[in-house]
């Protein structure tokens, strides 16, 4: 039996829908079978972060009013024959789904998968508690702004409300330079705010945008951001991994030119 | 180190993180503006019955304090109500 997970923030732009894309590619990295649903109806946006959007026939509406079965709207991944994703609709509104129907759909893909990932919208309507409907945890993303950390605190208020028992918190785009100098809020700072544990940092990282544009998540590879996802990935497994040194881009710079200055 | 630096004695990240926690406090309490004008307007109808108080002066706002029992920050109702005069008590 599969787990569902849901991604979601409150806040929007913290990064939900890149941390489903890469989390989601990292767990089919290590062989699990994986689907990524988009939640967002009417903001279609998943499958472009994956650079699937162009083969993309059926959508979630499709497979909820029984226009098409699910397994003719699932996608293919381009790179990992265990990874699917059901996109969203663009061209409907969130109104169309109800919780009991997301509640059901995710039960029958239990069946197959390991895991189904909920790319969960913006925003505490309708969207929202569809997406949280089937789910068995949460992932929390958030970055360390004060708006923010404002709107995660109000979703893991109404996490616990529909009795969300496992939540846990990503803390995205820290810049160490910053917390080093007291400018931004450290991950630890956060967590002490919103009293949840921890199961991500992810380093602000320019290969993001890059990978974004590309089409292709950047979990796995060697930048600081990949190998912080693919370690998410392993602590969903219940591995137990030890949190990345963050510092080590400075570091690197402090080996080419840390000795003129001693 | 700048000068800039040297004034700056709290960063940024400090002034961030007071200011969430005392705003998060009033969010999970679930106090709206409504709920919290009506709790002014009882508390100025109570206490007026013994004293003159300045209404300009009043100020009522859901904060953070210690525990005397030491077990970290609680929320707490602060209420700074500034008397006009007090009324002769009624015997």
């Amino acid at each position: 039996m599969g787990e569902v997970i849901v991604i979601t923030s409150g806040k929007g732009g913290v990064g939900k829908t890149t941390t489903t894309a890469n989390v989601g590619t990292g767990l089919a990295m290590l062989e699990k079978k994986v689907v990524l649903i988009d939640t967002d109806i009417g903001l279609r946006n998943l499958d472009v972060v994956m650079g699937l959007e162009n083969r993309i026939v059926y959508n979630l509406v499709d497979v909820i009013e029984g226009t098409c079965r699910i397994r003719n709207a699932l996608i293919k991944d381009k790179r990992y024959p265990n990874l699917y994703l059901l996109p969203s609709a663009q061209t409907r509104d969130k109104n169309a789904v109800t919780p009991e129907q997301m509640k059901k759909l995710t039960d029958e893909l239990r069946e197959e998968f390991d895991y189904i990932l909920l790319d969960c919208p913006a925003g505490i309507e309708q969207g929202f508690r569809n997406a949280i409907a089937g789910a068995d945890r949460a992932i929390v993303v958030t970055t360390p702004e004060v708006s923010a950390v404002r709107d995660a605190d109000r979703i893991i208020g109404l996490l616990e409300a529909n009795d969300m028992k496992d939540i846990r918190l990503i803390v995205n785009r820290i810049r160490m330079d910053m917390v080093k100098r007291g400018d931004m809020m450290s991950s630890d700072d956060v967590c002490e705010i919103l009293a949840i544990d921890l199961i991500g940092v992810v380093p602000d990282d320019e290969n993001i945008v890059i990978s974004t544009n590309q089409g292709e998540p950047l979990v796995g590879s060697d930048s600081l951001a990949g190998r912080a996802y693919m370690n998410i990935a392993r602590r969903i497994m219940g591995e137990d991994i030890p949190y990345l040194d963050l510092n080590e881009k400075s570091s690197f710079f402090s080996k080419l030119f840390g000795k003129h200055k001693r | 180190m700048g000068l800039a630096d040297f004034f700056r004695k709290k960063g940024s990240s400090s002034v961030a993180k007071d200011r969430l926690k005392l705003v998060l406090v009033s969010d999970r309490a679930g106090c709206s503006p409504e709920i919290m004008e009506q709790i002014k307007n009882d508390i100025i109808h109570v206490i007026s019955k013994y004293i003159e108080i300045d209404l300009e002066g009043l100020d009522i706002k859901i904060t953070q304090t210690e525990s005397e029992t030491n077990n970290g920050a609680v929320p707490a109702l602060f209420a700074s109500i500034p008397i006009k005069d007090m009324k002769s008590a009624k015997k």
